[in-house]
């Protein structure tokens, strides 16, 4: 019982204390550069997600037969063949979407979010645990795409997952989809979750 | 509230009484730039003074929005926000929607002024920075020149405007040709609210100067680099002509006078404001040559706010007594024993 109550603290905690992308600030480069579309936010979160629970997994299978001098190229061996996997079948499942997203599927191999919990928490703990941190770690990865995502698309560009929900009078701002967009959101989101983790923890205190 | 604010600050003598505060500077300010912008009025008619009273009307009531949702002491009153407006109005054209310079505006004084601190704490420009917002976000609006005294409705949209090439973008194919530099100096030509006439904004800066509010260092080098290079460098025409014509077209003068002197996003040091300008100069003219706007001075400014810190902790005025590059030659020192030291080691 005990246990699988630590498993759901596990769990919650990659969501939101410590959220990869807003709290870690791990990933900066596929977070600035696949949202400027919820598809895009989505495809990639799940896609990240996949290879992170997976290779979570399998790092901490080997945990004990990975010589400590070569364990960064055996994690990014274990990675990208996870990666290969995905990006093939998206190809083949969701050729539109993998066209869209591009080169940043393959370069999930260097996400540094996915290295990261290799390092830090598979190579040091069971399987079960490490699947749970990867999954979690994933989908924290995933909403903090969305929530960019959703602001970038609906000032940007006007619509939200494909669908217009402003009529003609409307005019989107373009500098949301463009690079500057990217950093303007994700700056403003980090300085929003900060303010709110100070107040509760103020909260906390008194 | 603020314990420290109404706390004495005492300093050693000699103690210079001053009138001087943060209200009266900006009051001069905002009467350095009414000629410029009263230009602008007679020049594109009634909805540049819509415009105007929209962009500075909504960034004090943003300023005061925030302060109240925040719960800070009312600012408005030190009329900050109200430059700020006016120096966005000045950089808008008198076509765009009226609800741009509003957007505009909670872009200036909320994100780039009050995010980062409030007054005296933003490292960019709040005016300039709002500007290029606007002009990345929507810059079929943010180009679309009226030639001046064109009939414009006052409230509504503007439909079909009769539109027209900038001087600037005569110069990025570059010739001077149908450059007419007496209608430069006054103001009959398309651009922005507050950027046409020359002589409006010359004389707002010699206000500032006999006022003593700026120092002449960052507008004359500013001023001084991009007449240098246009004229080594004119891309057509005849030297001197190019060179006025660089000088006198777009925003520059109203940019070196008015922006590139704002004391936050400045170097503080008398050898960085040499620097400063001289960078600015150096960056404006690179993006009007080579770049593909036709305009660099927004760009120029902001890109050497960012690098502020840095030129005022390189050019620290010298301690009395202390020689000139006294780091640098330590350093050397240092280096050169520890190389001697090592030869000696080996020796042995």
């Amino acid at each position: 019982m005990a246990r699988r109550r630590n498993l759901v603290k596990l769990f919650t905690s990659g969501i939101i204390e410590n959220n990869p992308t807003f709290v870690q600030l791990l990933g900066m480069c596929p977070t600035l550069a696949v949202t400027t579309s919820l598809e895009n936010a989505v495809g990639m979160g799940l896609a990240a997600t996949a290879v992170l629970a997976c290779s979570n997994v399998v790092v901490s299978l080997l945990r004990k037969f990975i010589p400590q001098k070569v364990r960064i190229a055996a994690y990014v061996v274990i990675i990208a063949s996870f990666v290969t996997i995905i990006d093939l079948l998206m190809q083949a499942m969701l050729p539109a979407l993998s066209k869209s997203l591009g080169l940043y599927i393959p370069l999930i191999v260097v996400n540094c979010i996915i290295l990261a919990r290799a390092e830090s928490f598979a190579s040091k703990n069971a399987v079960i645990p490490s699947f749970v941190d990867g999954l979690s770690m994933g989908v924290g990865f995933t909403l903090a795409l969305c929530a960019i995502a959703i602001v970038r698309e609906i000032l940007g560009n006007g619509t939200l997952y494909g669908f217009k929900i402003f009529g003609e009078a409307f005019t989107p701002a373009s500098i949301m989809v463009l690079a500057p967009g990217g950093f303007l959101t994700l700056g403003l989101i980090i300085a929003l979750v900060q303010f709110l983790r100070q107040k509760a923890e103020r909260k906390e205190k008194n | 509230m603020d314990k420290t604010r109404t706390m004495p600050t005492v300093t050693s003598s000699p103690h210079v009484r001053s009138a001087e505060h943060i209200r009266s500077v900006m009051l001069d300010v905002l009467i350095a730039l009414a000629p410029a912008i009263l230009v602008g009025i007679f020049m594109f008619g009634p909805r540049a003074f819509v415009i105007t009273a929209i962009t500075v009307g909504s960034c004090l009531l943003w300023e005061w929005l925030y302060c109240l949702v925040t719960h800070r002491p009312n600012p408005i009153g030190d009329l900050s926000a109200a430059v700020t407006g006016v120096l966005l109005a000045c950089n808008l054209p008198v076509s765009v929607p009226l609800w741009l310079p509003v957007v505009g505006s909670f872009f200036a004084i909320v994100i780039v002024k009050q995010l980062y601190g409030g007054l005296g704490k933003n490292i960019f420009n709040p005016a300039l920075a709002a500007r290029v917002f606007l002009f990345l976000a929507w810059s079929s609006y943010m180009t679309t020149w009226t030639l001046p005294h064109t009939d414009l409705p006052w409230f509504a949209n503007v439909a079909d405007t009769v539109t027209s090439a900038t001087p600037m973008a005569t110069l990025k194919e570059g010739t001077t040709a149908g450059i007419d530099f007496v209608a430069m100096l006054l103001g009959q030509a398309s651009g922005c609210i507050g950027e046409t006439s020359k002589l409006a904004q010359l004389a707002g800066f010699a206000y500032l100067l006999a006022r003593r509010v700026i120092n002449p260092r960052i507008p004359v080098s500013y001023l001084a680099t991009v007449a240098i290079i246009s004229l080594l460098f004119p891309q057509g025409g005849d030297a001197v002509q190019w060179m006025l014509a660089q000088l006198l077209c777009g925003g520059l003068i109203m940019a070196a006078v008015f922006m590139a002197t704002d004391f936050t996003t400045s170097p503080a040091t008398a050898g960085g404001q040499w620097v400063y300008g001289i960078g600015c100069g150096i960056i404006t003219m690179a993006i009007r040559y080579f770049g593909s706007y036709n305009e660099g001075v927004s760009f120029a400014i902001l890109l050497m706010n960012a690098m502020v810190w840095m030129i005022d902790r390189v050019c620290r005025p010298r301690r009395y007594g202390v020689k000139p590059f006294a780091k640098l030659r330590e350093k050397t020192r240092d280096l050169l024993s520890k190389k001697s030291e090592k030869k000696g080691a080996e020796q042995k």
